[in-house]
């Protein structure tokens, strides 16, 4: 038979077993947070978009160069938060595509790098059309990204910025590994997941993202699709824009002008 | 250097910024967890379903589960770029990652395998408490067991009939539980790479299925190797012990004993071989026969590049020939042990090929990437993510397994099931 002092003792020790547990399970909403701190949430009136206009680019990679230097991505590392894509298509419907060192110095040859395979000579007079296509993070709407990370050490903004927490990530490499897009990697000093996020320290002051600054050409532009009159969401949504694999469902937010079937 | 660069080799178009980020401590995670949970199964097939052949292997394969359980952890922590954060998982769980439910699943797991060896135990360490109570005189080394048995014994020393029975009943119920939790930290870890949405080869709804096959599999397989090895120096020991005393079990006895738990340990190791070995297959003919956008380089990674990784060790040495092993009339524990052994290696081959062959190619599908395991290494990098990190994996749960049986002998003991 429980006396009433140990019945009291042992619920004690139930509810205390109990709420412990329980309150290490709290979830962390990196969201919440943010918006605690700065006030801001999803009913702000700036989403974020991003327009690259392909007719544009001519491939010189300023935008990549600026990239690096702007967010101190080492120059010299084999890793770019965005890079440019040459696609070269020929007569027969071959396509040949290289990206060398994210062309942060641009295409210096003709010749399209293979990778360990070398480089690969192409006929300039059995070329049938050629191009090229800056990359970048598409912040997207539902960002894969962001669903695996197991710590909340990646969240998206209220503006629809995709952000990384260098004091949170574990390095697992599950966001890497999640993104179709391939726009993450590990910072080669912080080894951190690392990503393009349209230089928010710059855009949050008025300014814009340092490759659409170092675009000669205005093939790179930054907009707020929430701002009717903003030049950059009035040709998203009259022109006859793109964007890159929908099928993953992750609703891209960066739009192109142009944008070849080739295209991957 | 960047993360994966040292054994990443790039061929047409890759995106710059992938290499192969997962490397072979992600093929040790679901290769050892595999085991763990294989393991479990073993030792539950006994105790819940009440196979009575398998007796001696059961708490054979409980205790080595246990000796694996830190190793499944471990290859994680080696791969984490901030191993020092690792616990953040547990701490700040996000709960839309299919990671984040690892601490909890594995911690459930753990406690679900430590409770029930004691109760497994708890006769033998009151008994051995008992013991060593009675004596006179306590050298050091008993005088540590006595206090180490004490420990563990927690202050519950009734060995009346009821009690055991009580002990019976835990560990039963112990163990049914226990098999749906291994499934799930197995099949869990299939789920996260099957939801990769990103990944073509991943992504497919069979994945943690396939995983819990291959695990049951992989994990009975070990028990068996380890278990051979195991009854093999006993029969050294007892053969050299027999010298001075006539009335141990003599080498004979023993080996028609090894033979018997062997033979049927190694059906239930075939059973699940064909259920694993039918879910891969159904996998690879529906991408040949659905054929979307990715079958293209897909195709050319399965039977091209990875051709002889995937059908002449996978499946060929893998799965086939330890099959014709097994069934062929009048096994032997030198067979046994072979079969195993290739087993092993199958399962081993075929994380393998779905975690570095996943990565095979670019998420642009038009070009390849190739892993070259670094051998020397020369940085912590390629020391953690090398041979050598790997091996130190491998190694780790028989050294455990050999601490836990010198306190917790698994041969000869009166248990209490």
């Amino acid at each position: 038979m429980m006396n009433r002092r140990d019945f009291c003792k042992k619920t004690m020790i139930v509810a205390g077993g109990l709420v412990i547990p329980l309150a290490a399970l709290e979830v962390f909403n990196p969201k919440r947070l943010l918006a605690e701190k700065s006030g801001s949430d999803d009913k702000s009136n700036v989403r974020w978009v991003f327009l690259v206009d392909i007719h544009k680019c001519v491939g010189c990679g300023f935008c990549v160069k600026a990239c690096k230097v702007e967010n101190e991505v080492p120059y010299d590392a084999n890793v770019t938060r965005t890079w440019v894509e040459r696609y070269v298509v020929t007569k027969d419907g071959q396509t040949a595509i290289d990206s060398p060192r994210g062309a942060k110095d641009g295409f210096t040859t003709q010749k399209i790098d293979q990778g360990h395979l070398g480089d690969k000579e192409i006929d300039p007079a059995s070329i049938a059309k050629a191009f090229f296509v800056p990359k970048l993070c598409n912040q997207c709407d539902n960002p894969a990204c962001v669903q695996v990370c197991p710590v909340g050490a990646t969240y998206q903004t209220g503006d629809g910025i995709v952000l990384v927490d260098r004091s949170w990530c574990i390095g697992c490499g599950y966001c890497v590994m999640g993104c179709p897009y391939g726009v993450r990697f590990f910072h080669p000093v912080y080894h951190v997941a690392e990503k393009c996020n349209f230089c928010y320290h710059r855009i949050t002051k008025g300014m814009k993202p340092a490759c659409v600054d170092a675009c000669p050409f205005g093939a790179r532009k930054i907009g707020n699709i929430r701002d009717p009159e903003d030049p950059v969401s009035r040709i998203i949504t009259s022109e006859q824009v793109n964007v890159l694999k929908e099928e993953f469902g992750t609703k891209p937010q960066v739009f192109y002008l142009g944008l070849s079937r080739e295209v991957k | 250097m960047v993360h994966g660069e040292a054994w990443t080799i790039k061929e047409l178009f890759v995106y710059p910024n992938e290499y192969i980020y997962w490397s072979i401590q992600i093929v040790m995670y679901p290769f050892m967890t595999g085991l763990v949970a294989g393991a479990f199964v073993l030792s539950s097939l006994y105790h819940v379903f009440g196979v009575k052949q398998l007796k001696e292997i059961a708490r054979f394969s409980l205790v080595f589960s246990l000796a694996l359980l830190p190793v499944a952890m471990l290859p994680l922590l080696l791969h984490l770029q901030q191993p020092q954060r690792g616990i953040y998982v547990m701490m700040t769980p996000h709960f839309t990652s299919a990671i984040a439910a690892f601490g909890i699943v594995f911690t459930t797991y753990g406690m679900i395998v430590i409770s029930e060896i004691w109760f497994v135990y708890r006769r033998f360490i009151v008994e051995t408490v008992l013991e060593l109570r009675s004596k006179q005189r306590r050298g050091n080394v008993e005088s540590a067991q006595f206090f180490l048995y004490s420990l563990l014994a927690m202050g519950a020393m009734d060995l009346s009939p009821e009690a055991i029975h009580k002990d019976e009943r835990a560990v039963g119920i112990l163990a049914g539980i226990g098999i749906p939790v291994a499934c799930f930290l197995h099949g869990y870890a299939g789920f996260i790479f099957g939801s990769v949405k990103a990944n073509a080869l991943w992504m497919t709804p069979l994945m943690p299925v396939i995983f819990i096959c291959s695990a049951v599999v992989s994990g009975v397989a070990l028990c068996i190797v380890t278990y051979i090895i195991a009854m093999e120096i006993r029969k050294q020991i007892s053969a050299w012990k027999r010298k001075n005393d006539p009335r141990l079990p003599s080498n004979e006895e023993l080996r028609s004993a090894e033979i018997q738990t062997v033979t049927l340990t190694s059906k239930y190791l075939l059973m699940f071989m064909v259920l694993a070995i039918t879910l891969e297959l159904l996998d690879l003919i529906f991408r040949n026969y659905t054929a979307v956008k990715s079958w293209d380089i897909l195709r050319s990674v399965i039977y091209e590049k990875d051709f002889f990784k995937i059908f002449v060790l996978q499946y060929g040495f893998g799965n086939v020939l330890p099959f014709i092993i097994f069934l062929l009339p009048g096994l032997t524990i030198r067979r046994a042990l072979v079969g195993s052994l290739l087993v092993l290696m199958g399962v081993f081959m075929m994380r393998w090929n779905v975690v570095i062959g996943g990565q095979a190619f670019s998420a642009s599908f038009s070009g390849f990437m190739e892993y070259r395991l670094p051998i020397w290494p020369n940085s912590l990098e390629t020391l953690k993510e090398g041979l050598f990190g790997a091996l130190a994996v491998i190694i780790t749960p028989f050294v455990l397994f050999f601490l836990v049986t010198r306190v917790l002998p698994v041969f000869g003991v009166k248990d209490t099931h």
